[in-house]
Formats: C-alpha cells, sequence, structure tokens
C-alpha cells in the first residue's frame, strides 16, 4: 500500500480510554494527526500520555475501553481491524520502544537470536539470512564488536546497550509509526543523548513518524517538532517551542525544573488548586 | 573557617578481593564537607558514587582509608552514637519502606533501634516538619504517593537529628513537579537545622541547583570539581564533565529542534 508524501500518517479524533466501569476517563478527547514528524507527548506520571500511546496500538488490558470518533493508520482504522490485523501491524509498520530494556528484551534469548527472530517474523529472512539482518542491523545501531555481542544474553550488556538492540529489532521492518515510550528514562544522562540521537537518525532514515513519550519536558523539546501537554487525560496543550507555553500546568512544569543556570533559592511548585479550577 | 563534618580519606574500595571477577570501585577518593555545605557527587551508574556514600553511613565492610563524621573518626561497625551523627535517604520510595507497618511504625523505629524509648510521641512532629498532616500515621506506604513517600525517608532520616544527611538519588524515581517539592523541603530543612548533606544523583541539574560544591566522578576517582559559579556558567576543568553538561541538555549547543524548526526537513 502506498500512501502518497504529504498524508498523515497516522488521524486520531476523539480518543476517550476509561478502565472498567470507572466513568474517569484516562484519556480523554485526544485528537492527532501526525505527519513524518517527530512529536513528543509530555506529561506527569497519570497524566495518561502512556495510555494514549498503548491505545494507538490496542495494548491495553481487556479491561480498557477505547473509544473514537476515529483512529486511523494509513488506510485502516485501528478500531475496526480484527486481533490478527493488529498482530502484523505491530512490530512491521507499528513499533513500540519501550523504557527498560531489562525487562523489553527476553532474558533467556540472545541478543543475536532476538534480532534475528524479528527478521524472520516480519520480513520472513529464515536461518543465516535471518542472523545476517540481525548482524547488520545491530551494526547499523552502532554496537561495538557485533560477532561477540550477538552471542550475549540480555543480562550481560549494559542499559544503554540493550536500548540499542531494542532499537534494533523494533527499526529493522522500517515500521511507518514509531511509539517511543520513555526511551531513555532508566539509562544515564550519558548514553541518553547517543540514544536519543540515533533514533532520530534511524527514524529519519526510514522516513518514518515518531512519538515520543516523556515526563522529561526540556529533553521532548530538544529532539520534537511539536509537544502535547497532557494533564488528567486531557492535551491542555499544543506547542511548538516551550516559551510558548500559555497553560498555567505547562508553566508549571517548567518553572519546577531545576535550571542551575539561572538559580533560585527555591523551585516554583504547581499550584494544583489553581489547575483543579481551570478543568 | 567552620566546622568540618565529613572528612574523607584515601578511601578506597575493592568488591570481590583476590578473585577473577575483583572490582575496583572506588580508588583512593579524598574530600571533606564543612558544617551546613551541601556537597554534590554526580557521575554515571557504576561510577562508585553510591558506595562512597554507603561506606560513609557505615552500610559496606569492604573499605580502607579514613572516614571522620562531626570531628570523630569511625571505623567500619559503628556504635550507636556513631549510627546517629549520619542518616540516608534512598532512591527508591518504593522499596526503602516496610510494606507491611504503618508510616507511624517507620518513623519510629529509629528510636527503638537506638533504644531511646518507645519513639511514637515523636512521629506526628516528624509528619508535619515534612509537611504532611499527622494522621499519615495511621497509612500504609502503599496509601501514599511517591512524593509523599520519599517525604516519610526524609521524616524518617531526620527521626534521630542527625547533623549529616546522606541522599541518594533522592528524587529520581519522583515527576518533576514534586521533584521541585522534595527539593525545596531538603532546602529549608537544610537551613532550619543547618544540617550537612551529601547528595548523589545523575542530574547535573538536580545536583548544581542544590550543592555548594560538586564533585564530578568517573571510574573510581574524582576528576572534576566544580563550583555554583562553574555549574551556572557552564565552566568546566575537564572532558567528562563537559560531556556531562552537554548530555543534560545545558550545554550552550543543546540540540533544540523547535529552533531548527524548518531546517529540520521534516513536517507538513
Amino acid at each position: 500500500m502506498t500512501v502518497p508524501e504529504h498524508a498523515p500518517i497516522l488521524t486520531i479524533e476523539g480518543l476517550d480510554v476509561t478502565f472498567r466501569r470507572s466513568t474517569v476517563k484516562a484519556v480523554d478527547g485526544f485528537n492527532l494527526t501526525l505527519g513524518r514528524e517527530r512529536f513528543g507527548i509530555v506529561g506527569e506520571s497519570g497524566s495518561g500520555k502512556s495510555t494514549a500511546g498503548r491505545a494507538i496500538m490496542r495494548l491495553l488490558p481487556k479491561s480498557a475501553r477505547i473509544e473514537a470518533k476515529e483512529m486511523r493508520f494509513g488506510g485502516r482504522s485501528l478500531p475496526e481491524c480484527s486481533e490478527k490485523e493488529m498482530r502484523s501491524l505491530r512490530g512491521r509498520e507499528i513499533a513500540l520502544i519501550m523504557q527498560d530494556p531489562r525487562y523489553s528484551l527476553n532474558p533467556v534469548l540472545t541478543v543475536g537470536n532476538q534480532v534475528a527472530e524479528a527478521a524472520l517474523l516480519h520480513l520472513g529472512l529464515k536461518g543465516k539470512a535471518g542472523r545476517d539482518k540481525a548482524r547488520e542491523m545491530l551494526s547499523h545501531v552502532r554496537i561495538r564488536d557485533v560477532d561477540r555481542v550477538m552471542d550475549l544474553y540480555p543480562h550481560q550488556i549494559s542499559g544503554g546497550m540493550g536500548q540499542r538492540v531494542m532499537i534494533a529489532m523494533m527499526l529493522l521492518a522500517k515500521p511507518r509509526l514509531v511509539i517511543a515510550d520513555e526511551p531513555t528514562s532508566a539509562l544515564d544522562v550519558s548514553v541518553r543523548h547517543e540514544v536519543l540521537k540515533l533514533l532520530d537518525e534511524l527514524v529519519r532514515e526510514n522516513n518514518s513518524g515518531l512519538i515520543l513519550i516523556s515526563h522529561d519536558i526540556r529533553m521532548v523539546a530538544a529532539f520534537c517538532e511539536r509537544i502535547a501537554v497532557m494533564y488528567k487525560g486531557r492535551i491542555v496543550e499544543m506547542l511548538t517551542s516551550l516559551s510558548d507555553a500559555r497553560h498555567p500546568y505547562t508553566k508549571g512544569l517548567i518553572a519546577a525544573m531545576p535550571d542551575p543556570r539561572h538559580p533560585v533559592r527555591r523551585l516554583s511548585t504547581l499550584d494544583r488548586s489553581v489547575l483543579e479550577a481551570l478543568s | 573557617m567552620s566546622e568540618t563534618m565529613i572528612e574523607v580519606r584515601d578511601l578506597d574500595v575493592v568488591f570481590d578481593r583476590g578473585s577473577p571477577q575483583e572490582n575496583h570501585v572506588v580508588r583512593s577518593v579524598s574530600f571533606q564537607a564543612a558544617k551546613g555545605e551541601t556537597l554534590g557527587i554526580v557521575g554515571e551508574s557504576g561510577c562508585g558514587k553510591s558506595t562512597v556514600l554507603r561506606c560513609i553511613a557505615g552500610l559496606e565492610s569492604h573499605w580502607s582509608g579514613e572516614i571522620h563524621l562531626a570531628g570523630r573518626l569511625v571505623g567500619k561497625e559503628r556504635s550507636r552514637d556513631e549510627l546517629k551523627s549520619a542518616q540516608m535517604v534512598f532512591q527508591d520510595p518504593y522499596g526503602s519502606l516496610h510494606p507491611r507497618h504503618r508510616i507511624g511504625m517507620a518513623l519510629a523505629e529509629p528510636h527503638r533501634a537506638m533504644g531511646i524509648g518507645e519513639g511514637w510521641n515523636a512521629v506526628a512532629g516528624a509528619l508535619t516538619q515534612v509537611g504532611l498532616p499527622a494522621d499519615f500515621a495511621n497509612r500504609f506506604p502503599h496509601e501514599l504517593s511517591g512524593g509523599q513517600r520519599q517525604r516519610v525517608a526524609i521524616a524518617r532520616a531526620l527521626m534521630l537529628s542527625p547533623p549529616i544527611l546522606l541522599l541518594d538519588e533522592p528524587t529520581s524515581a519522583l515527576d518533576v513537579s514534586v521533584q521541585a517539592e522534595v527539593l525545596n523541603l531538603m532546602c529549608d530543612l537544610r537551613d532550619e537545622r543547618t544540617l550537612t548533606l551529601l547528595l548523589v544523583s545523575h542530574d547535573l541539574a538536580v545536583i548544581g541547583h542544590m550543592c555548594d560544591r560538586v564533585l564530578v566522578m568517573k571510574e573510581g576517582v574524582f576528576v572534576d570539581e566544580l563550583t555554583k559559579d562553574d555549574i551556572r556558567f557552564g565552566r568546566t576543568h575537564h572532558e567528562y564533565s563537559a560531556t556531562l553538561f552537554e548530555a543534560s541538555l545545558l550545554g550552550d549547543d543543546a540540540p533544540d529542534a523547535m529552533a531548527r524548526g524548518a531546517e529540520a526537513g521534516f513536517g507538513s
């Protein structure tokens, strides 16, 4: 299926997610039109940012009810896809990169075998062809000494390297949409930057769209062209630059970040009663 | 010159000495902190920063060198009095409170452990001083948010009124807005009680905000020492600290995709 270059990859209108019989919407009226761009979603824990990401992949537990006026990926309407169709989309066309490689990699498979498994699953490459593809992908994510790393188990590699392996696996099938949910929060500050840069490069190379979900507003601002700020399940503000922030929640989040370049004795904190009154 | 509260000389830590996995974690480091000072140690995981903290707290036994706390030389085994001079706050507020003990129980524990009474009378005061209502004493840890739990951990560390507080990544499990509240609380308590803080973190922004002086640690040694002004103006004296600055997105050349905007070649 070919999609014209300018067509949006993903269109979401009025996405609501509720859990069980609760009437509280975990995601409330989420709208998004995503092109071949890097789009950030920020907010505190519990703001619904990850739930929105997972709703797109339909990876929420059975207790979740997903309702949307429209949710289209390419030519397909995601809520109408069967589970089988979703399975073929996941990984191949939409990839999800999660926070902690220690939990998202299979602990009893060597790195080489896991990446080769992805190659078999998405590209149908068997045996040696799969391993060759894995080797190629791993060197593409700049892992040195690939042959040695191929035979290591996830617990034998560092977090930064684990996240590169995840990226290699996820981008192997050249997905059109990559959802990265806190991809660097479990990593050291010094490797975060590298991993993000790598992710960014590969996403550009594949000409895909990227949704970067994180609580770190500074990091997201550095890597994304547009940011949605979520609070209590709603997008309260869409930004193209942090300096344009108008909503008190966004301003509060920005002001709460310590910045040694502008020393203050006390950091400002969110005034939740004001926010409560607004919503 | 003001009183020296923490003095460490030639601290050396080796795990599994003599075995093939011998791991020289901390390599002969020395530093001091004066009364009321906040000293930071920054570095990536595995650089040995938490180990230094654990040695000072008396939680490690594989070290050599000298540690003086509040002017007193302390050994590997600590007497009750020595333990009272420094208390620790850990990173994960979920893991550091007993899940089946009520908050009041957790806060009274230091008094019992030191054999100075039941400690119940001090619980309410300890909670209010960290900005929590006194009736939280009846709650269990799972009934509290992450920020509230970290407040409880701080209250517990202060139960014995130690002059020194050792903080191991105290806010890395928290949201920025909650982090700001906890950092403010620590500043207030420090100023109220003239506490000496030793703060370990990988987050240069947090360290720079809190500390008067920062030691940059890499592979078991201090490679750089930065003042508050150094951090403010991005002055570093070692390549590694410069890397840290850049990675913290605090450097001048921090990438700003939004500023680049059109040039990025993406978009509609």
